[in-house]
């Protein structure tokens, strides 16, 4: 298994799948808790990564990291305004969104289509700085990781519990009751889809700086992995307290990862993982409806059956 | 006190569609006032409360409550001093949150600053929250942790009532809030709004389809057709009438028979034609859920 799997396989996984676990909470926000399908995703992730990128290049990574966060912001602040205020379709305002930022992205980047970060420290290499030893070299990014993705994914449970974050779950939960309640959905989306897309943009800049590149196709198929990587958290954690649901979502990311990381060792073509993890959603979010189709048919069946004997016991 | 001004309300205007849902209506409701409201089916009982919460705005007149204006308020801010029940009992709790977490929503929305977004429940209010769910006498306190989607209709309305009288509302409007109920849990949680009202001298407009209720609950009875109140009656002139004589004014003053089956049965309480409607009704519902794929 060692051989197979080696120590530096999954940490890498583990890695790469905190990263993304962000972008999974993310949608956590806006697609479990608003039930709004926010498209933008994809752009806003390229967006991170490249005002990260940018920052780091001048020599500010962790500056990097905020201004990232903020650009997440104003990207999820414009996704909002259009659905709230200005009455376009969800789904749509995500799309106008994603196809804007690309050439929004591209003017971060300074019109180059990709960025290489060299010769500046990262907020990863600093963290491996600080000390010397073997250990430290080879897990301080996963420490590094591990302790913002705790930060983050308390302050997120800590907010979901305060009265901005009741309402936003009561926006998504029940618009009936929010118009009854003095709760303003235009608000609670328009706050929700922000802080949603800023840590989609953290996480941007976070794989920016991890990699110490940026491109402008990065955050291409990202909604698609995200969403992947949440249903594989609520199967496995189930829909039911707040707390194991936000840990579900981060736990079902590393699996992806790991899933990925497995398949790669197995040498599968990595131009079939868009396909996998599109068919991955498809079947979770389609399971529950086929389920009940199912069982329809099969009480359909016995029903008929138990008709077929009634009459020809009634002829005999 | 509530002071409404000749609102009126066309809805579809300049088509083939037009309705003019409210025409000129004016009503005053002073503090303390209980007041039921029957009608037709179209009278407009509903576009009323629509109008009062602020669901659109009126096409002119205004509406005025403790003397503010709030004929341009938007919805969530009027909600702050608006309490409303609608007769389905899904539309006033969030089904994937928990009991305490509705509960929280409620009390959080009307207490304390405007501004207090990061404002918690804490162990007091928890406290508070099993005290008043202990009332209801359902066993909710018992299961504060739940979804409110795993309560029965009669559980959640009674929720949705705790929810909305949590801060003593200016108004309370109940839109048949029992109606979706099954006899017995309807009465419960009428005779649990009539205490909470009673208790907090709540000022509340009910629409109701019963005529028995119309004349028997709260202090006043209004009656509305076409988009305007036909009647009103209040004090001893209320005391002294029945369901027959509401019916007759009725007709007296629309100038037409009722026409909704359901007020005309439930005015006769005990008949059997209630009950060979309500088979029917029954009934009539299976068919349309036979018909569903």
């Amino acid at each position: 298994m060692t051989a197979f799997l080696t120590a530096g396989i999954i940490r890498t996984a583990l890695e790469v799948g905190l990263i993304y676990s962000l972008v999974a909470l993310s949608l956590f926000m806006s697609y479990s808790i608003l039930n709004i399908c926010d498209l933008s995703t994809d752009g806003c992730y390229t967006l991170g990564s490249a005002v990260g990128a940018v920052l780091t290049i001048a020599g500010h990574p962790i500056l990097g990291i905020f201004a990232a966060m903020l650009a997440g912001v104003c990207s999820g602040y414009v996704t909002a305004f259009l659905q709230t205020r200005l009455g376009v379709e969800s789904i749509l305002a995500g799309i106008i969104v994603n196809t804007g930022l690309y050439t929004v992205n591209l003017a971060v980047m300074g019109f180059s289509s990709n960025l290489s970060i060299f010769g500046t420290e990262t907020i990863f290499s600093l963290f491996q700085g600080i000390s010397g030893s073997a250990f430290w070299q080879d897990w301080s990014s996963l420490i590094l990781l591990a302790l913002l993705l705790l930060l983050t994914a308390s302050v997120l449970r800590l907010f979901l519990s305060t009265r901005l974050g009741l309402s936003i779950r009561a926006t998504g939960d029940s618009p009936a009751m929010v118009r009854a309640s003095s709760i303003n959905p235009a608000f609670t989306i328009t706050v929700g889809l922000c802080a949603a897309n800023s840590l989609t943009a953290l996480a941007g800049s976070l794989i920016g700086q991890y990699n110490k590149s940026s491109d402008i196709n990065l955050g291409i198929g990202m909604v698609t992995i995200a969403l992947a990587s949440l249903v594989i958290g609520e199967t496995i954690f189930g829909r039911k307290k707040m707390t194991m649901r936000i840990l579900g979502v981060v736990i079902g990311s590393c699996l992806y990862r790991l899933v990925i990381a497995v398949a790669l060792r197995l040498k599968a073509p990595t131009e079939a993982f868009k396909l996998v993890s599109a068919l991955i959603v498809a079947f979770a979010i389609a399971a529950p409806r086929a389920k009940e189709l199912l069982s329809f048919e099969r009480k359909r069946r016995r029903a008929m059956r138990e008709r077929r004997r009634e009459r020809g016991e009634g002829h005999a | 006190m509530l002071r409404i001004e000749s609102i009126s309300k066309t809805f579809y205007p300049g088509t083939v569609n037009e309705r003019r849902a409210l025409d000129r209506l004016s009503l005053i409701l002073p503090d303390g006032d209980f007041a039921a409201i029957v009608g037709s089916n179209g009278a407009g009982k509903s576009t009323l409360f629509n109008a009062i919460a602020g669901s659109f705005l009126t096409d002119s007149g205004f509406i005025e409550l403790d003397g503010e204006d709030i004929t341009f308020r938007p919805e969530h801010l009027r909600s702050r001093e608006i309490g409303r029940l609608f007769q389905d009992p899904l539309m006033g709790t969030a089904p994937h949150m928990s009991i305490e977490e509705n509960l929280s929503v409620a009390y959080l929305r009307a207490s304390g600053s405007r501004y207090s977004f990061f404002s918690r429940v804490g162990k007091r209010e928890k406290e508070r929250f099993r005290e008043q769910l202990s009332l209801l006498n359902m066993g909710l306190e018992e299961r504060m942790d739940q979804p409110v989607g795993l309560l029965s209709g009669g559980q959640r309305q009674a929720l949705t009532l705790l929810m909305a009288t949590m801060v003593t509302p200016k108004l309370l409007l109940l839109d048949e809030h029992t109606a979706a109920l099954d006899p017995a849990t309807a009465e419960k949680v009428l005779l649990l709004t009539e205490n909470i009202i009673r208790e907090r001298k709540i000022s509340c407009l009910m629409i109701t389809h019963n005529m028995n209720q119309a004349l028997s609950l709260g202090n006043r009875t209004l009656m509305m057709n076409r988009g305007t109140v036909v009647l009103d009656v209040s004090g001893e002139e209320r005391a002294g009438m029945t369901v027959q004589d509401l019916l007759d004014r009725f007709a007296g003053n629309a100038g037409r028979e009722f026409n909704n089956d359901r007020i005309l049965l439930s005015a006769f309480p005990k008949g059997s034609m209630r009950e060979e409607a309500e088979r029917g009704e029954r009934g009539r519902e299976e068919r349309r859920g036979g018909e569903e794929p």
